[in-house]
């Protein structure tokens, strides 16, 4: 599964795009998954106004995700 | 709507957006450049999710087509570093009379300096900050909301 940051959320992490093997079964779990492997990622995922998108459609809560899963975390947006 | 990783050449985009428009009575442009701020910033770095800006971008066009009877919307975004005085953002739209035209113009860039989906950096120096929109961006797009129901 292909996940991406956006705006501060990929200075925080230090990436922008990262293909994760096996992919997480749920969003919830990738959550938990990214928190485990870098705690500042994991709370800046929890913060005010972060939503999340799965294969370009904004969700919310928990969401079923597959190996072909396109997973993005899209921090508050900022307007051009 | 596009998004542009190159400098574009406003005036281009308005001469090729006039061509064949037998139907229609106006054309509005808005052309939208980067201040230094007294020489500040050196850039403006915009960070979009492709496909997915394009997409929420094109449904604020469509509700502005609707809402103001535009007969054609064209918009065009920078992304990644700009420069000052390099255009950032443009936006046109054709109508058969000029108030839909004006009003279109200034409902979208309301629209894209407040909510669309953009992340902007500002390079300042050796430095660099994430940029929020003001209070003064969300207020001029609050502008269009339905009116509160005073009951």
């Amino acid at each position: 599964m292909r996940v991406l940051l956006f705006g501060p959320l990929s200075d925080i992490a230090g990436w922008r795009e990262q293909i994760l093997e096996p992919a997480s079964a749920t969003l919830f779990a990738l959550r938990e998954r990214l928190a485990a492997m870098d705690a500042a990622l994991g709370a800046a995922l929890e913060g005010e106004g972060v939503q999340a998108a799965v294969d370009k459609a904004l969700v919310r809560g928990d969401a079923a995700l597959s190996p072909t899963s396109e997973v993005a975390f899209l921090p508050p947006m900022s307007g051009g | 709507m596009r998004l542009s990783p190159e400098p574009f050449e406003p005036g281009a985009l308005l001469t090729d957006f006039c061509q064949d428009r037998a139907e229609t009575g106006a054309v509005v442009s808005f052309t939208g450049l980067t201040r230094a701020e007294k020489g500040v910033v050196a850039a403006l770095e915009l960070d979009a999710y492709p496909g997915f800006t394009e997409a929420a971008i094109l449904e604020t066009v469509a509700a502005a087509a609707a809402r103001f009877g535009l007969q054609d919307v064209l918009v065009v975004h920078r992304v990644g570093k700009v420069s000052p005085g390099e255009p950032i953002v443009f936006v046109a739209t054709a109508s058969a009379h000029r108030r839909a035209a004006f009003e279109g113009v200034d409902f979208l860039m309301d629209y894209l300096k407040s909510r669309a989906p953009f992340w902007k950096k500002s390079h300042e120096g050796g430095a660099a900050r994430w940029i929020e929109p003001t209070l003064g961006d969300y207020e001029d797009a609050a502008r269009w909301d339905a009116p509160k129901d005073a009951g």
